[in-house]
């Protein structure tokens, strides 16, 4: 049966039944809606049908028939976080190659590549990072045989039969030093391998020139091949966003000029590790941007001018810069991340983010990026239901959420991990080997 | 006979009249005393000698740098021992930790400076590092840190492959606090060789960071790591039971050496016998529990002790046997996943250890995560204490202060606020368990090395200078 949620009403109490109703009220929270604003005192999300149907202050909130409401103390409740760029579902065990799928170095194709088949929503990781906040996340194959790494998808991570929600949803290409290596060993050959695709995709559109579909291979390793040019034919006309991997300041400017003789491509630089350095002409080109938050070490030569600044000065310049989550195996760590560049803010000489920038960066804006803007990593009317409630500051270390929804439906937190810790809780092994605690 | 054999050695470098000299004489003297070990008479002195591991080789140049008399008041104060004092004083002079304790110390001849709503901790301790043997930039030509030419290096000294430049080593003192750490060899070899302790200091020569009077360290590896690069190649080891066997069959000749009255020089075997006199400490990378255990019962055998595991992730499930045998685990907070062994991995590992009364240290193993131990150590915590297990924060601190000391034998010396300990000092710009702190100023034996509001007192090395980014925040 359901009860009305009235903003005045007194008597709310917690709905007995826990089961995955698609209708939900949420009070008395700390509310971050994920837009970038600051937190919100005694706020209410309303979802209903898998959408977020309010998220505000109390005093906004109208009537709600419902027969879940949750109060929560003042918990701070948010969108879930959404992780950019991953390799979510992709791999089991990094190192035991036949379960990862990461890199297909020996594969004949590299644009054609096609991550949406091959997402396991049951991934443990998927699992893991559903548990610490993340609900939704861009996965991808890395670049390794050539300088394309294939074609992303969009993923949630309820670990249902369909965890693709949108897939060739972008496809990403490495130049700089790692397209250098892939391509033959020069920044020179990786970047006309790049536009001799996108030529040929070019003509294969039918937009210019006649297709001459030629394999490019060097030795017997295929670096671009007929289905590679007819998978780049989205990204030349525009409808399909190419990331590039790109570190260097002048990298980043030459990537910029990719435009001059590809107007349509729909540009986004992933890495940008001395973007501060270009920060004006990456806002003025209006390409987003997906960063390591805190890189500061000079690991390679394209990266000497690194600093835990550079997102901050980023933003400060204009650019819309998403926190990258593919650094270690760990992109549960986004928030961890994120609260760093909070912190950078007491440091003379720093440039950080404000609360909710930073709060942005996981949810709001990698939603946008990844083409779901006010769809995802918000907390606004008509978003998706995703809604997490933490345990404390979901930026503070050791933060991990008490409830995960997602469209709207509750999630297990369970995985590998929440059972090894129950079974080794205690040692005791009196009556009976481990073996048999489950 | 050794002494002929090793001139015999030296013969191979184009001395050889002069050997023959040197042999005559020896051989002389032997006939003359009667006595195999004329080392003790001078007349019998060999003319060509090396120094020998007692004297002390390659030693430690380090010396504290100049600092003022300070009195840090008015702070929260974590003495990395279990201990805290809220509104407390700490005071510091000539490299030296004076006294600390409350409000009501006097701070009379000290520079005062003012904590109130900071907080103050001995200075951050990694216990596993590669900076300076894998600095950055990361190109091939800086892959100093592992001889993976055989299985077993013992002879190897970490020290010789530091670079003093790494830029890493001044993120690690701005961003993290870290004033001592080990410097390990990796772990493609089942012995990998001698760690070294440095204090985090900038210097032209590693000698110059060298930990004066810290016992050096022996890397030993695990698991799946030796038996791949070795396996790979199509010899031994290339099983877990290889890796044992191999290690036993080096222990037993390093005890034969240990044995032999007089033997040759052997720089392997002279760590070994170290690690058996117990002057040098086992530092075991290690994964799973079983080979832990199993690791355990192989020093017993060969009577050695295994100071710490590293890498430990599968710890928590036997933290019973880890505190009986006192060896202390070195993990991180949340690794796992990224290969076989760290498949079990889970965040509290920490908290479980320190449940059953084993020595818990969090360590890094990397250029960024050693820019942020306490942010680690914050994550264990609140694992740990989401699973109902008490953590007091004053406990954490020691996992990344204290415990690490006792691990690399330096805990007489720094680790804790302790009179006559070292000044090595951190004042924090608010809760280090919090991930919106960060180091204010950091003084090593007492000597302020960086301060986050004088941009004179950040290091920049050699690699930086001209460099864009040059002395930059970071």
């Amino acid at each position: 049966m359901k009860r009305l949620f009235a903003v005045t009403a007194s008597a709310l109490a917690l709905s007995a039944a826990p089961v995955a109703a698609q209708d939900f009220v949420i009070a008395d929270a700390t509310l971050v809606t994920g837009d970038g604003s600051e937190p919100i005192a005694d706020g209410v999300v309303m979802v209903d049908d898998g959408k977020v149907v309010y998220a505000g202050p109390r005093s906004g909130a109208g009537e709600f028939s419902t027969d879940r409401v949750l109060i929560v103390d003042g918990a701070y409740v948010t969108p879930g976080l959404f992780a950019t760029l991953t390799t979510l579902g992709l791999w089991d065990v990094g190192a035991v190659s036949e379960s990862n799928d990461q890199r297909a170095g020996g594969a004949p194709f590299s644009a054609a590549l096609d991550t949406a088949p091959i997402v396991n929503p049951s991934s443990q990781h998927i699992l893991v990072h559903r548990a610490a906040g993340v609900t939704r996340a861009a996965t991808s194959t890395m670049p390794s045989g050539s300088i394309f790494a294939g074609q992303g998808a969009i993923i949630d991570l309820d670990g249902d039969a369909n965890p693709v929600m949108r897939e060739r949803a972008f496809q990403m290409v490495a130049l700089g030093e790692g397209g250098a290596r892939l391509s033959g060993g020069s920044r020179a050959s990786a970047h006309v391998l790049l536009r001799a695709a996108l030529r040929e995709a070019q003509a294969l559109s039918g937009a210019r020139g006649t297709p001459q579909t030629t394999e490019i291979a060097i030795d017997d390793e295929v670096l671009l091949g007929r289905f590679d040019a007819e998978a780049l034919v989205p990204v030349v006309s525009g409808q399909q966003p190419l990331y590039v991997a790109v570190e260097r300041a002048s990298d980043i400017r030459a990537t910029l000029a990719l435009r001059e003789d590809f107007p349509r491509l729909d540009m986004v630089l992933v890495g940008a590790g001395e973007g501060w350095l270009v920060a004006d002409a990456i806002a003025a080109a209006g390409v987003p941007v997906i960063a390591d938050a805190l890189d500061d070490l000079p690991e390679s030569f394209e990266v000497l001018a690194a600093t835990q600044s550079n997102i901050g000065r980023m933003v400060r310049a204009g650019v819309k810069v998403a926190i990258s989550a593919n650094s270690g195996t760990n992109p549960r760590n986004i928030n961890q991340a994120a609260g760093n560049l909070v912190a950078l803010n007491q440091i003379p000489g720093a440039a950080g983010l404000s609360w909710g920038q930073a709060f942005a960066a996981i949810s709001s804006i990698p939603a946008s990026i990844s083409g779901y803007d006010g769809q995802a990593g918000v907390l606004a009317p008509g978003a998706m239901g995703d809604v997490v409630i933490w345990d404390g500051d979901p930026l503070e270390v050791g933060s991990v959420p008490t409830r995960v929804f997602i469209g709207g439906v509750e999630q297990s937190l369970e995985s590998h991990q929440s059972r090894l810790r129950e079974r080794y809780r205690d040692l005791d092994e009196s009556d009976l080997p481990k073996a048999y605690d489950w | 006979m050794a002494r002929e054999l090793r001139f015999g050695v030296s013969e191979k470098t184009g001395w050889s009249s002069l050997v023959a000299i040197g042999s005559a004489l020896a051989l002389a003297a032997c006939a003359t005393t009667g006595t195999a070990n004329a080392a003790s008479d001078d007349d019998d002195a060999p003319r060509y000698a090396a120094a020998t591991e007692d004297e002390g080789p390659f030693p430690s140049t380090y010396s504290a740098y100049p600092g003022r008399p300070t009195a840090l008041v008015g702070a929260t104060v974590f003495d990395g021992a279990g201990g805290m004092i809220a509104n407390g004083t700490v005071l510091f002079r000539d490299g030296k930790v004076v006294e600390v304790g409350g409000s009501d110390l006097s701070t009379e001849g000290y520079d005062v400076i003012d904590g109130t709503g900071k907080f103050v901790t001995p200075g951050i301790i990694d216990i596993h590092s590669h900076l300076g043997d894998y600095p950055t930039p990361s190109v091939q030509a800086h892959n100093d840190g592992n001889e993976a030419t055989s299985p077993t290096t013992p002879e190897v000294w970490a020290e010789h492959s530091v670079w003093p430049q790494d830029p890493g080593f001044s993120r690690a003192l701005a961003n993290g606090g870290i004033t001592s750490l080990q410097i390990l060899p990796g772990s493609a070899n089942l012995m990998g060789g001698r760690t070294v302790t440095l204090k985090n200091v900038p210097s032209r020569t590693v000698q110059g960071m060298k930990f004066p009077g810290a016992p050096y360290g022996f890397k030993m590896a695990c698991g799946e790591n030796p038996k791949r690069v070795y396996g790979g190649r199509g010899r031994a080891p290339s099983t877990r039971m290889g890796n044992f066997a191999y290690n036993r069959q080096t222990w037993l000749d390093a005890i034969d050496y240990a044995n032999k009255d007089d033997p040759d020089r052997d720089l392997a075997m002279e760590t070994l016998v170290g690690v058996l006199d117990g002057d040098i400490l086992v530092h075991n990378h290690c994964y799973r529990a079983d080979e832990m255990a199993l690791v355990m019962d192989m020093a017993k055998e060969m009577g050695y002790r295994v100071t710490a595991f590293h890498h430990a992730v599968e710890a928590y499930k036997i933290g019973d046997l880890l505190r009986e045998n006192e060896v202390c685990s070195a993990i991180w907070a949340d690794w796992y996943g990224f290969k076989m062994e760290a498949y079990d991995g889970i965040l509290e590992n920490a908290a479980l250890l320190q449940q059953a009364g084993a020595c818990v240290v969090i360590h890094s193993d990397s250029e960024n995560d050693i820019q942020r131990l306490n942010q680690e150590a914050a994550k264990a915590q609140a694992a740990g204490i989401r699973m109902g297990i008490d953590l007091p924060d004053a406990d954490v601190i020691s996992w990344i202060t204290l415990n690490a000391a006792k691990a690399m034998g330096i805990d007489d010396m720094t680790g804790s606020l302790e009179p006559g300990k070292m000044a090595d000092v951190v004042l924090w710009n608010g809760d280090p368990l919090s991930v919106y702190s960060r180091p204010e100023r950091v003084w090593v034996d007492g000597a302020l090395l960086y301060d986050a509001n004088d941009r004179s007192r950040r290091p920049v090395s050699d690699f930086e200078l001209g460099q864009p980014g040059e002395g930059d925040v970071k």
